[in-house]
């Protein structure tokens, strides 16, 4: 046995600061990253958003003026409008689409693979390659209206992108294409953490399929659902490289988006009070979303 | 040289859970300490202490003379075994053997030597140049006992190492290391909650509840004397008879709440002995019944309720004076549901606790 | 299925057979998937085909007719001339471009990503969770906040217009998402076998490199999935902070399909963009499960 072999041991408990020295000089990046970032960055921003700074920043305060001007701007009205309209429409679309693929996927059937590859792919793809392929697709020239026409229907239209009216179905179709399959993925997840065994029970008790759907897979799938919801929304409220690709806030100022306000604001408009008004207003958007949902996790991690 | 490990009021607490306090422990040179308890009460807790693995709130722990409160647990001088084995999946047999001793940067031969050795003596020579995943389970935990024994420390640890296996082998490998703690004649504490290894390795078994060190004794005195009612239910399968009573010093007649009474002349009291209320304790394998019943100082009939038949001995539910008892009974002998059995018992080897503090009478 | 009907002496079953294979549910089930299948194949089938055709060809046809005439050369065009204001050397520069933003920003982000999941998991420090919190909800705050914050940072430390600097911020943007998942991962690993090595004398560092990096080779190809396909199809960091000749292969792209000026060549268009979603798409394809894990567990946990 080799019992010298242990030198002096220390006696006292060590520094508190430099125990553990290696672990929080590697934590320096998650801490500067956290804070500096951030928190330092939004709170920069949100107390620039009460000065008058134009096209550098500055700290003359101006209280809510910022806030008045922003919103009696009319691209502002229509940007906030315009995601609101697509929030809602794309996220009631994306969790049924995105739900019944899952379902269907779920069906133990062949070629699941090849299926979930194809609806997945998309998501791999930019907003701009997304925004250019669709750009083609809905070309009134080119695109489905001429073939449409070309089949005997002169008198078909379907040209979103140039309809002011219409521009949002264009980019829901894109916007849809790209990101059901993120969500069928993960309500997927969903269904294949179900345990078989209510299935059997559900086949024992003789309930139909649609039925078990809808009185027993979905309630038990409410988290995912949130999941769900969460993700989608705070993917609609940052929307911008789409519809720069697809119709640069057209035609007109119809299809802007407040992503796309800000940015320009900032950066081309240079009226940066202005601009950071308007990003203050987004972080607002995602807090009323995020804060109830952020309550329930934590209700639930305390029962 | 004094104790192997000398552990002085220690206290651990995570945030505001207390999960260990005031805990003194003394372990001898070479000797086999168990610890025992159920689930959640700390051994584990108490072992990453004595490793290292936890920083304790208060306290100091000494190994081999030396003051470790504060050393890494490398620089300890100890050995652990863990119940998931823990070996390094990544690496071979002989990969995780000399893990630790190529960190304390030891010469290849050296190394060489000890790992020979120490798969001589745990027969796993073979497996050297196998990952983990190509072993069994008793392989494995033989395996990360090497590691412990490569390190030539003079304190192993072990948590739970046998938990994880089948019966069988577990019985074997317990044989293995009381074998090897014979061969090695180092400190080795044992955590598990498996009574049989308790009983079987340990040189003293320290008995634990809710952070605290209940009852630290040979296992022999833990069985035949334990200081608490706690450690009466723990220790014995099937658990003791416990019965609710009062006890009358004077004439020394016990009176169970349910209408049993007899005398308890003959028991041993730690203290003078003091009327009051207080729980009785009677190990089933201490009544005997039958023919073996006559030779016994209290005697009394039993009214069968139910019996469950184990082929080498039958236990049986009854009632004496409307008092439930359950015994053994040889299991050849014929026991049926409302058979009246003779059964008889030894006062000596009773136990009995007062009612309100638990302890030993 | 059917085989054990036709043992003999099998008890005959009662209630219906099982369903074949043309059963309308089945046809129902699978003429669904099909249908939607065409949605989400449809604009690959498209780009595709317009990008083999010729111009006079696209002007003529419809833009799901395969191509008459096969010819490459708007792909060529594409890569090596398509304009963007007075520069005429295609995408190539773009491509390049994103190549030199994409491989540091991979390297360092996936090892910042996977030190401080580490440090999380296995070396929490008394605030360490806190710091964690605050960088996860780093993960929820939309970008247009943090834009302005982060060109004067950049600018502070010279960085502002540089390829160097759009790989700080994709490091930095990549940090909650990536961090969270390598911390899930390693909290998992047992944690016996953390202690074990402690007591084999390894330290931060050893455990980190000799134990935990070898066992957790899959969570940093995932990683790596959603940081190749998330850096290569980045379009706003990549107008905001760097220069045009810095410009990521999704701005050019942009810029060259979008741009005013001249005819409008479809067909390179689609070349075009084709070659921007190459890279990513190769990555799905290859990655195929993991991918999947990789946004699964990244989504369902964030
Ligand atoms: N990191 C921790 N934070 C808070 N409480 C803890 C922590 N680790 C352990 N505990 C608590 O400490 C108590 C003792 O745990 P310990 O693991 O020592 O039990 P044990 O006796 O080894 O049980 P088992 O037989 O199940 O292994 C438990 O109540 C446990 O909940
Ligand atoms: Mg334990």
């Amino acid at each position: 046995m080799s019992r010298a072999r242990r030198g002096t041991a220390p006696v006292r408990p060590p520094i508190r600061l430099f125990r553990n020295l290696s672990s929080k000089i590697a934590a320096i990046p998650m801490v500067l990253v956290g804070l500096g970032v951030f928190v330092g960055g939004t709170i920069w921003t949100v107390v620039y958003s009460f000065t008058d700074s134009r096209l550098l920043p500055r700290l003359q305060f101006v209280g809510f003026e910022q806030y008045e001007r922003l919103w009696s701007t009319r691209r502002w009205l229509v940007s906030i409008e315009n995601l609101a309209i697509y929030g809602i429409v794309s996220l009631v679309f994306t969790m049924c689409l995105g739900f019944l693929l899952a379902a269907l996927l779920d069906r133990k059937i062949r070629f699941e693979d090849t299926f979930r590859t194809i609806f997945l792919y998309p998501f791999a793809l930019s907003f701009i390659v997304t925004g250019l392929v669709w750009q083609w697709l809905l070309n009134p020239d080119f695109g489905i209206q001429s073939v449409v026409r070309s089949m005997g229907f002169p008198n078909f239209n379907f040209d979103p992108l140039y309809n002011s009216d219409l521009v949002l179905i264009g980019l829901l179709i894109a916007g849809l294409w790209q990101g059901t399959g993120l969500i069928m993925v993960i309500m997927l997840a969903g269904l294949r953490s179900i345990d078989e065994d209510i299935w059997k029970a559900t086949r024992v008790d003789g309930i139909p399929i649609w039925k078990t759907y809808i009185i027993v897979i979905i309630p038990m799938m409410k988290p995912v659902f949130v999941t769900a919801l969460v993700l989608v929304t705070s993917g609609i409220v940052k929307l911008y490289d789409l519809v720069v690709a697809m119709t640069s806030g057209g035609p007109g100022i119809s299809s802007e988006v407040p992503a796309k306000y800000v940015y320009d604001t900032l950066f081309t408009r240079q009226n940066l009070g202005q601009g950071f008004a308007a990003s203050t207003m987004m972080l607002v958007t995602v807090a009323i979303i995020l804060i109830p949902w952020a309550y329930m996790q934590f209700r639930e991690k305390r029962q | 040289m004094t104790h192997s490990i000398e552990i002085k009021e220690l206290k651990l607490a995570f945030g505001a859970v207390t999960v260990l306090e005031d805990l003194n422990l003394q372990v001898g040179q070479g000797e086999f300490l168990v610890l025992l308890g159920s689930s959640g009460c700390g051994k584990s807790t108490l072992l990453n202490c004595i490793a290292g693995l936890l920083d304790i709130t208060d306290g100091e722990i000494h190994i081999q003379g030396h003051n470790v409160t504060w050393e890494e647990p490398s620089k300890r001088g100890i050995g652990m075994v863990f119940q998931s084995y823990a070996l390094y999946p990544q690496m071979t047999v002989e990969g995780n053997l000399a893990f630790g001793l190529k960190n304390a940067r030891m010469p290849r031969p050296e190394i060489a030597k000890r790992i020979k050795r120490a798969s001589e003596i745990l027969q796993i020579e073979p497996l050297l140049k196998r990952k983990p995943a190509a072993l069994s389970g008793g392989q494995r935990q033989r395996v990360a006992i090497g590691r412990a024994l490569v390190r030539d420390v003079d304190v192993f640890l072990f948590d739970e190492p046998l938990s994880n296996l089948d019966a069988k082998l577990r019985a074997d490998l317990r044989v293995e290391i009381k074998r090897l703690h014979q061969t090695l004649q180092n400190t080795m504490i044992y955590v598990t909650h498996d009574q049989v290894e308790a009983m079987t390795l340990a040189d003293r078994i320290a008995i634990m509840k809710g952070g605290q060190i209940m009852q630290l004794a040979p296992p022999a005195e833990i069985y035949n004397r334990p200081v608490n009612k706690y450690v009466a239910g723990f220790i014995g399968s099937p658990a003791m008879n416990v019965m609710e009573g009062q006890l009358d010093a004077g004439n020394s007649e016990f009176a169970s709440a349910r209408g049993l009474s007899f005398t308890v002349k003959g028991y041993e009291f730690d203290g003078a002995p003091t009327s009051g209320p207080v729980w009785l304790g009677l190990r089933p394998e201490h009544v005997q019944s039958g023919k073996w019943a006559a030779g016994q100082p209290i005697q009394r009939e039993a009214l069968v309720d139910m019996v469950e038949p184990m082929g080498s001995d039958t236990q049986v539910w009854a009632r004496v004076d409307g008092q439930e008892i359950r015994f053994r009974m040889d299991g050849q002998e014929k026991v049926d549901i409302g058979d009246r059995v003779p059964i008889g018992f030894d006062p000596a080897r009773l136990s009995l606790f007062d009612k309100s503090t638990e302890i030993r009478l | 299925m059917t085989a054990a009907a036709n043992l003999p002496g099998a008890v005959t079953p009662r209630g219906t057979k099982p369903k074949t294979v043309f059963a309308p549910r089945n046809i129902m089930l699978y003429g669904t998937l099909l249908i939607f299948s065409m949605y989400y194949l449809l604009p690959l089938y498209v780009m595709i085909v317009t990008s083999l055709k010729d111009m006079a060809e696209i002007r003529m046809g419809n833009v799901f007719s395969p191509p008459v005439e096969i010819t490459f050369a708007p792909w060529v065009k594409a890569w090596a001339e398509a304009c963007t204001g007075i520069n005429c050397d295609g995408l190539s520069r773009g491509f390049w471009n994103s190549v030199r933003i994409l491989i540091p920003s991979l390297i360092i982000s996936v090892s910042i990503a996977a030190l401080t999941g580490y440090v999380l998991a296995c070396w929490r420090f008394k605030g360490s969770e806190i710091f964690f919190g605050i960088l996860l909800l780093g993960a929820f705050i939309p970008y247009q906040v943090l834009l302005y914050p982060l060109v004067i940072i950049l600018r502070e430390l010279g960085l502002f217009g540089s390829l160097w600097g759009l790989v700080l911020v994709h490091t930095i943007f990549a940090m909650p998402i990536n961090v969270l998942l390598f911390r899930n991962y390693f909290v998992a690993l047992p944690e016996e076998l953390f202690k074990a090595a402690r007591v084999d004398g390894a330290g931060f560092w050893g455990i980190f490199f000799r134990i935990v990096i070898p066992m957790s080779l899959p969570i940093f190809v995932v990683s790596g999935i959603i940081q190749v396909t998330g850096i290569w199809n980045d379009f706003l960091f990549g107008v905001v902070y760097t220069r045009p000749e810095n410009y990521p292969m999704t701005v050019q792209l942009n810029n060259i399909v979008n741009s005013v000026q001249g005819v409008q060549e479809y067909n390179v268009n689609m070349a075009a963009t084709l070659l921007t979603g190459l890279v990513p798409l190769v990555v799905y394809f290859f990655s195929g499960r993991l991918f999947v894990r990789g946004i699964a567990a990244g989504a369902v946990k964030g």
